[in-house]
């Protein structure tokens, strides 16, 4: 599977070293209480020794927040309905997730049985089939759908109880007080976010099911072509993904244009150059009304992956932007920002399409290997386009609907602080905010406070002792053949990575080499994205995964390394739109190279050697 | 037309195969594609021919080899040997030795590569003997006479001899050409197959490489480097160095080609940059795409010494050819089509999915 292993050598037999079992995994010192942050649906059995789990540090790189396990329970819960119950697909049932220690591991459920398959593709075939012929009409079906969701969230209320209600509840005869809405609304914004993650996993399996058809037979044609090599004959070219990026480039010209570019220093603060701007008559007046048309919906990309409520959104947390401005700004003054090429990038991408196609054996293949290839360009605005819109745009607005019902228990005492509701699994919010409506239907002081209190003192205090954990790469038996296509697309696990995993060497990083070139430079670490701004020219980023909110970030470095991704990850497709190398799904980097480490990484061969 | 017993390599093409012999042709064929090779001349099929009237004026010689049976091992390698100890013997006609040693002259009077160029398709065991057939560092008219007289007389190996009488093929027409080039003193050199010679992959050039000249590599007394290039993005996909413990080299001023052990720093040293692998594989695709079909090439790159500094020129400027040939093992297999037309795109995921992954 892995087109970028030939340089590896002979792998070892995997019998010499295994994964600890999860009923081997000992509580995090400091931390033997984490059982308590998460719902019991989430702990490892007995039963599950049997088989092979992958910590998901894709998605899920930190010790999970109570309320942040939401961001798996729902996913979960909407991926393996639409593939298992939905679409039915054959061999592949849902995503089973357990947590340990606070982090997110995750096992795919595959059917074996050949009887089962056969009923299950009698299903499949007429659903599946339904939805690749109507796909465009379908997909602007969908489109309308999530914004209408996106809206909805963003109108929820937050109610403010106010000591008398309005004098329209009486005069309408509404007959519901406020109180009421406090339940409604916060269910509310949880149902939304399930409804979206069933719009966002409805498209996917089938759009990556298109890739896989299109990878298996690219393999088969060609064994030695790389995975990169395919990605680029699919990736698309106008991608949402790098808007946020175009608005700021587009902003460092106005910066120059309208004289205020002074103010765009490195390492300036957010909050000091609006407060100039504000001060700099027409030009900084012109900037600032750029800036609030930039930023919705564009600046609603959040540092993370929206998986995270501390991964704020470049709207709420200006510094990703901010640390890309400067850059920009100076390439404006010196003539060197450019646009994205992208006549030159379409270009490529039918050459190298081109350049395959021609080396095919027969016009028969050459015309299969156009229905695939096409297929997998209708799919692709959607599995490229689906992370702004739920991710990040939804998600950005949920988080923040929820910040505010954390805001309602501070005022009411139930908590410290409103980031605390965050420390709250989503059915403990729902009980912290009952104690809220019936005090303040009673009069009297809600509860919550001795009672919360202590707790979210207590998790908070657990996370950081969690943070301290090195979980292991994976757990269980290690599988006799890994060849699932999907995992190895989205998570970058195959039995390599498994056997890398096995026998980690103490100077060489191995991963996939998701975008070619060779180079050396110093290392910057980092395993939280609130470091971004940490970031100097010519540095080589060794983080545990991408978003697209990182792609100005792109703009400093010489190479990206991460922890989790497979070819088609963030990083992969934003590092090979740079032109420098890339090597993902290295499962520990961030753990074994440290920042102003020099490092080669070597994108071809998908190996990062520590050098000094 | 008159037959021309020395030539210029630039002189022939493909279409002289019969005439020049393979290696000539191919040689010429190159330049011709644009292509660098060592300077050089060929000795024709004609003065083959010529040569061999003189000692062997009524052919009674050669006409009674191909009169034994086959299955005489013991009286084809007696019969085989004389003739041999004749060709080896006998002076080559003046005027032929004339033209020989002018064109040796007019090469510089430097070192050369002496290599016969076989007019028909040999046996497999021949056609790797027929590399041994090549005489290096050869100095001196009267030496480069001695060996094209060697190298006419390998057309009558044991195992040729006995090739021809199984197979039939009779003696009459017999031919070979032989290349006279100046010597290379490489930084590395190999061979490169325009396609993976392992699963056939016709996306990609396989080189394999090590250092100094490629007759280490040749003869097996090395492990060398191989690179696997995509043809279509350049990307190198494929890199194993091997242990190169010694080279072959050519020292100009010294006693010809010898073999010494490299230092232990370069024996792990990959003999090419990525930038060199690139270009080589560039230069592969290009003579497969002037013949049309993947090609078995041998290359050299030039430089002053096996592992020493790289001369500061284009990598593609120091890519020099010493052959190139059709592929024959892939080329020879039917592929069945991985994958035909259905009657919707979405039909080939759906098909897939029905299999278990």
């Amino acid at each position: 599977m892995d087109g970028n292993s030939a340089g590896h050598g002979e792998a070892a037999p995997a019998d010499a070293a295994r994964f600890p079992l999860p009923s081997e995994i000992a509580d995090a010192p400091g931390a033997e209480g984490w059982r308590s942050m998460y719902p019991y649906f989430t702990r490892f059995q007995p039963d599950d020794d049997k088989r092979f789990w992958f910590y998901n540090s894709m998605h899920f790189p930190e010790p999970m927040p109570a309320f942040d396990t939401i961001t798996a329970e729902v996913p979960y819960s909407a991926i393996g309905a639409n593939t298992a119950r939905v679409f039915v697909f054959p061999t592949t049932l849902g995503i089973e997730h357990r947590i340990v220690n606070g982090r997110v591991y995750i096992t795919a459920n595959p059917v074996t049985d050949p009887e089962e398959i056969g009923r299950r593709a009698a299903v499949f075939g007429e659903r599946a089939g339904y939805y690749y012929e109507n796909w465009d009409t379908l997909q602007a079906g969908w489109k309308t759908r999530i914004k209408a969701l996106i809206d909805e969230i963003t109108a929820v209320t937050v109610p403010s109880l106010p000591e008398f209600e309005e004098l329209e509840v009486v005069t309408g005869s509404t007959g519901v007080a406020q109180n009421h809405y406090v339940r409604e609304n916060f269910h509310r914004c949880i149902d939304l976010f399930s409804v979206m993650w069933h719009h966002h996993t409805e498209f996917l399996m089938l759009g990556y099911g298109a890739y896989v058809v299109f990878f298996q037979f690219c393999k088969q044609a060609f064994p030695e072509i790389s995975d990169q090599a395919v990605a680029r004959m699919v990736a698309g070219i106008d991608v949402i993904m790098y808007r946020p990026d175009d608005e700021l480039r587009a902003l460092a010209r106005l910066a120059v244009e309208a004289g205020v570019d002074d103010l765009f220093t490195e390492g300036c603060s957010p909050p000091s150059v609006l407060a100039a701007l504000a001060g700099r008559g027409e030009g900084g007046q012109a900037w600032l009304a750029a800036l609030e048309r930039a930023r919705e919906p564009w600046f609603n990309v959040s540092t993370g992956d929206g998986f995270y409520h501390h991964h704020r959104s470049w709207s709420d947390d200006m510094t990703v932007p901010f640390t890309a401005l400067p850059r920009y700004v100076a390439q404006v003054r010196s003539g060197l920002l450019a646009d994205r090429p992208t006549e030159a990038l379409r270009a490529e991408r039918e050459r190298i399409a081109a350049g395959y196609r021609d080396l095919l054996g027969s016009a028969g293949e050459q015309a299969a290997f156009d229905q695939m290839l096409g297929l997998c360009r209708v799919v692709f605005p959607y599995v490229e386009d689906h992370k702004f819109y739920c991710e990040h745009w939804f998600t950005t607005q949920f988080f923040g609907k929820i910040r505010e019902f954390g805001a309602l228990l501070a005022r009411y005492g139930v908590l410290a602080e409103a980031e605390d509701v965050f420390q709250l699994h989503h059915t403990e919010v729902d009980q912290a905010l009952s104690d809220v409506m019936l005090a303040w239907a009673a009069g009297a002081p809600p509860l919550g406070a001795a009672h919360f209190r202590p707790i979210v003192a207590e998790r908070k205090r657990m996370l950081e002792a969690l943070r301290g954990w090195s979980p292991p790469p994976a757990l269980g038996p290690v599988p006799e053949a890994l060849n699932d296509p999907a995992v190895h697309m989205l998570w970058g696990v195959t039995q390599q990575t498994i056997e890398a995993w096995l026998r980690p060497s103490s100077d060489v990083v191995r991963g996939c080499g998701a975008s070619s070139g060779v180079v050396e430079g110093p290392a910057r670490v980092l395993t939280d994205v609130n470091q971004i701004g940490e970031i100097r020219d010519g540095e080589i980023l060794v983080c545990p995964v991408t978003a697209p909110s990182w792609a100005p970030v792109f703009g400093k470095i010489k190479a990206a390394v991460s922890d989790i991704g497979g070819s088609m990850s963030h990083a992969a497709i934003v590092a090979r739109e740079y032109g420098m190398p890339a090597v993902v799904g290295t499962g520990d980097a961030t753990k074994r190279i440290s920042t102003g480490q020099l490092v080669r990484v070597d994108g071809d061969r998908g190996i990062v050697q520590v050098i000094g | 037309m008159i037959p021309r017993f020395v030539c210029g390599i630039a002189d022939v093409g493909a279409a002289d195969a019969a005439s020049a012999g393979g290696k000539a042709a191919a040689l010429g064929e190159l330049t011709r594609a644009g292509m660098q090779v060592p300077r050089g001349y060929v000795i024709t099929a004609a003065a083959f021919g010529l040569a061999m009237d003189a000692l062997d004026p009524s052919g009674a010689i050669r006409g009674a080899l191909g009169e034994l049976p086959g299955d005489d091992l013991a009286a084809l390698a007696s019969a085989a040997a004389g003739l041999r100890a004749r060709i080896t013997a006998a002076p080559l006609p003046s005027g032929l030795a004339v033209d020989i040693s002018r064109a040796y002259e007019e090469l510089g009077a430097a070192a050369v590569a002496v290599r016969s160029s076989a007019t028909m398709e040999d046996s497999p065991e021949a056609s790797f003997a027929g590399l041994q057939d090549t005489y290096l560092a050869v100095r001196g008219a009267d030496a480069v006479l001695d060996r094209v007289r060697a190298c006419w007389a390998s057309l009558y190996n044991d195992e040729s001899v006995a090739y021809r009488r199984r197979q039939g093929i009779g003696e009459d027409g017999l031919a070979m050409g032989v290349v006279v080039q100046r010597m290379l003193s490489p930084r590395a050199a190999g061979v490169m197959f325009t396609r993976s010679p392992v699963n056939g992959d016709r996306s990609v050039v396989a080189i394999e490489g090590t250092w100094g000249l490629g007759s280490a590599l040749v003869a097996g007394e090395v492990t060398p480097d191989s690179f696997t290039v995509s043809k279509v993005t350049g990307e190198i996909t494929g890199r194993r160095i091997g242990a190169k413990l010694r080279a072959h080299s050519f020292m100009p001023n010294g006693q010809g080609v010898s073999a010494q052990p490299m230092p232990p720093a370069l024996r792990r040293s990959p003999c090419l940059t990525d930038d060199e692998a690139r270009a080589l594989a560039l230069v592969g695709r290009q003579i497969e795409d002037h013949y049309g079909v993947p090609q078995d090439i041998e290359w050299a790159l030039l430089g002053d010494s096996p592992g020493g500094p790289a001369l500061h020129a284009e990598p593609a400027d120091r890519i020099v050819l010493l052959q190139s040939r059709p592929e024959t093992v892939w080329s020879a297999h039917d592929r069945t089509p991985i994958a035909t037309p259905k009657p919707r795109a979405g039909d080939h995921v759906l098909a897939r999915f029905r299999r278990a992954l």
